[in-house]
């Protein structure tokens, strides 16, 4: 335990070796694990399909930009707009719950859909009347973290060592992520994290055993959107700009491809799921170019469709051979054996 | 009044598309309950294959009619092969697993349709080459042009095509069959396989046309111009009622007059606070709207919770 804790300290030295781009790129890794976790809550525990999950990372991302940044002229610091975030994000997750709940598991799919591309055209055209959200051309200029007068965005010596913006908002990422993992197996086994189960195994025996079923539900929703709004906040922060084209539908989709591939309801297996498909498709982008360009003298297809192929065949083939996924949780695997038996 | 004509053809012409893609939906839905979230790219690859052949062809010097004719008749086959092998591989072996995991792999199905119909077509809008030239007729104010007049009786012809097959043939006595109940139907001597395969393939057909319909109509084509259509096409399958063949066609004509309607009047009715950039909104909105206060749409019997 305690060496797998040096050796996450340590990383970002080593990656900075091989190109500061590594250590963003394992920012982002760590962003879209948190993304996984928290939609892991609603998808794997409470057995609701949320397609427009990216919605609540917008909403997060968007309430630490208008508060942070020139747009408004408002410039609070992150540790009260993270909770904002969060708070807003949660909001919104049960205004989707509250009417949608009772809708049968692909309906439920569908409608949430829906709602992730409503935000989305929101977002896209709020700047008319009063520019709220600055409409396609997003929200430049948003504030770093800083820390008593220390900006996450610049770089530092400290002890001669070179400490680079990324690498601080790496160990601030992994604190936020060991906290949030430690929420969820705190979680998974609480009365909460059961009800979930039992929600998801059998809806109505659930409620013969005294659930109330929508609360419940509910719960999920906020809980899963709140996380979202947490990560869409510090994704605001670590790019200093956003605009609607970060939160299409696509982005919903490969976080839901996360928690299918690494095991729906299994935070390892989750982890295991964002960190994989985050990190192949980049390492493609450094082998596949070099390699078409040496093989065929040209590029043929580009790293980005690639990794969209990536996704689509992790679903197909991960729900056709392995429905569990990577690294299945317990109880769904012995209720996809007894199904099939 | 004029504006209101207006939109109101507008919406016809974009609704006659709707119901034909949301009969696909409706069908599928009806025989196995599953929400085939590609359907959309079999739109969108009817739409492609079209715009090559037509690129292809006009340089022959053909008449534009019997052009267009040549590429949807070549469009129908290329998305029923698809449709086809959709169901055989990525649908059928998970016939039995629980809900929401055939739902997954048309996700995944839908994210590999595009991004191999962007391998091929590139990411850039394809102008949807227009050969056959455009008419437009005043009525009351309002224009019509031919296209829109060709799209609306197009789609009459192919729904009633499609009803006269399923509620007068054997092959659509045992679709019926199976839509009722598979187990009973297999035991009366029906292949229910064959039936779903058949259902797939038709549905594939109608996508392949709507595609050309669509493509003709904005004059554009794009690799990603299935999932928006599908959704609002899946949005009008519900509003009529999912399950249910006249249901899909009153809910693509209904979806397609609010939008239009709804992209009109928006503007108007809320000061010009919100304007038709809003118009994808709508469909989404009507979709959440009768999930939540109709759940079996305007023609559909109550469907039981089978969660």
């Amino acid at each position: 335990m305690a060496l797998i804790g040096i050796v996450l300290v340590a990383l970002p030295f080593a990656l900075s070796q091989a190109g500061t781009a590594w250590v963003r790129i394992t920012n982002l890794a760590i962003l879209f694990t948190l993304l996984a976790l928290g939609l892991n809550i609603v998808v794997g525990f409470a057995g609701l399909l949320d397609l427009g999950y990216v919605a609540f990372y917008a909403v997060g991302a968007y309430a630490y930009a208008l508060l942070a940044s020139p747009h408004f002229g408002l410039h609070l610091p992150f540790w009260v707009i993270l909770p904002i975030g969060a708070a807003v994000a949660a909001l919104f997750g049960v205004l989707l719950g509250a009417p949608t709940l009772k809708l049968r598991g692909d309906y439920l799919a569908i409608v949430t859909l829906g709602f992730g591309e409503i935000v989305r055209i929101f977002l896209n055209n709020l700047a008319r009347p009063v520019n709220i959200t600055n409409g396609p051309q997003g929200i430049t200029g948003i504030d770093p973290f800083s820390i008593s007068g220390v900006s996450f965005a610049k770089t530092d010596t400290f002890m001669g060592a070179m400490i680079s913006g990324p690498m601080k908002y790496y160990w601030f990422l992994l604190v936020v992520l060991v906290a949030v993992i430690a929420i969820n197996l705190r979680l998974q086994n609480s009365r909460i994290g059961r009800a979930w189960e039992a929600v998801r195994e059998d809806e109505t025996a659930a409620r013969a055993m005294g659930i109330d079923t929508t609360q419940i539900k509910l719960l999920a929703f906020a809980m899963g959107a709140s996380f979202g709004g947490i990560a869409g906040g510090l994704f605001a922060a670590i790019q200093g700009f956003i605009s609607p084209e970060s939160f299409v539908l696509v982005e919903s989709i490969m976080v839901v491809a996360m928690v299918v591939l690494g095991g729906m309801g299994n935070i390892w297996g989750v982890i295991l799921g964002a960190l994989l498909l985050s990190f192949v498709p980049e390492i493609l982008r450094y082998t596949v170019e070099p390699l078409q360009k040496a093989v065929f003298g040209r590029m043929i297809v580009e790293p980005e469709v690639l990794r969209m192929l990536i996704f689509g065949f992790a679903l197909v083939l991960v729900m056709l051979f392995r429905p569990a996924g990577l690294l299945p949780s317990a109880v769904r695997k012995r209720e996809l054996a007894e199904r099939k038996a | 009044m004029d504006i209101f004509l207006q939109q109101l053809i507008n919406g016809l012409t974009l609704g006659s598309v709707y119901a034909v893609v949301a009969l696909g939906y409706t069908m599928v839905y009806g025989i196995i309950q599953l929400i085939n979230f590609a359907h959309g790219e079999l739109v969108m690859i009817g739409a492609m294959v079209a715009f090559t052949l037509i690129g292809v062809l006009v340089p022959a010097g053909m008449n534009p009619l019997v052009i267009v004719l040549l590429a949807t008749a070549c469009a129908i086959p290329v998305c029923m092969l698809i449709g086809y092998a959709m169901e055989r591989l990525a649908y059928r072996p998970l016939r039995r697993a629980p809900r929401l995991a055939p739902l997954i792999t048309a996700i995944g199905v839908s994210i590999i349709l595009q991004h191999l119909a962007l391998l091929v077509w590139s990411r850039n809008n394809l102008a949807f080459p227009q050969i056959i030239k455009t008419v437009s007729y005043h009525i009351g104010g309002a224009t019509i042009t031919n296209v829109q007049i060709a799209i609306m009786v197009m789609s009459v012809v192919m729904m009633a095509g499609l009803a006269l097959l399923v509620y007068r043939t054997r092959l659509g006595t045992a679709m019926r069959a199976t839509a009722q109940n598979a187990q009973v139907a297999g035991l009366m001597g029906i292949d229910i396989n064959r039936m779903i395969a058949v259902t797939f393939v038709l549905g594939a057909a109608l996508a392949a046309v709507a595609g050309v319909m669509v493509g003709s109509y904005y004059g554009i084509a794009h690799y990603q111009m299935g999932a928006l259509l599908g959704m609002k096409a899946f949005a009008a399958a519900v509003l009529g009622g999912i399950g249910n063949l006249p249901g899909a066609m009153l809910g693509g004509l209904t979806l397609g007059v609010v939008e239009a309607l709804g992209a009109g009047y928006i503007g108007d009715l809320t000061g010009n606070v919100f304007g038709s950039n809003y118009q994808d909104v709508f469909a989404f909105l009507v979709l959440i709207t009768v999930l939540v206060f109709r759940p079996s749409g305007l023609l559909g019997e109550r469907v039981g919770d089978r969660a």
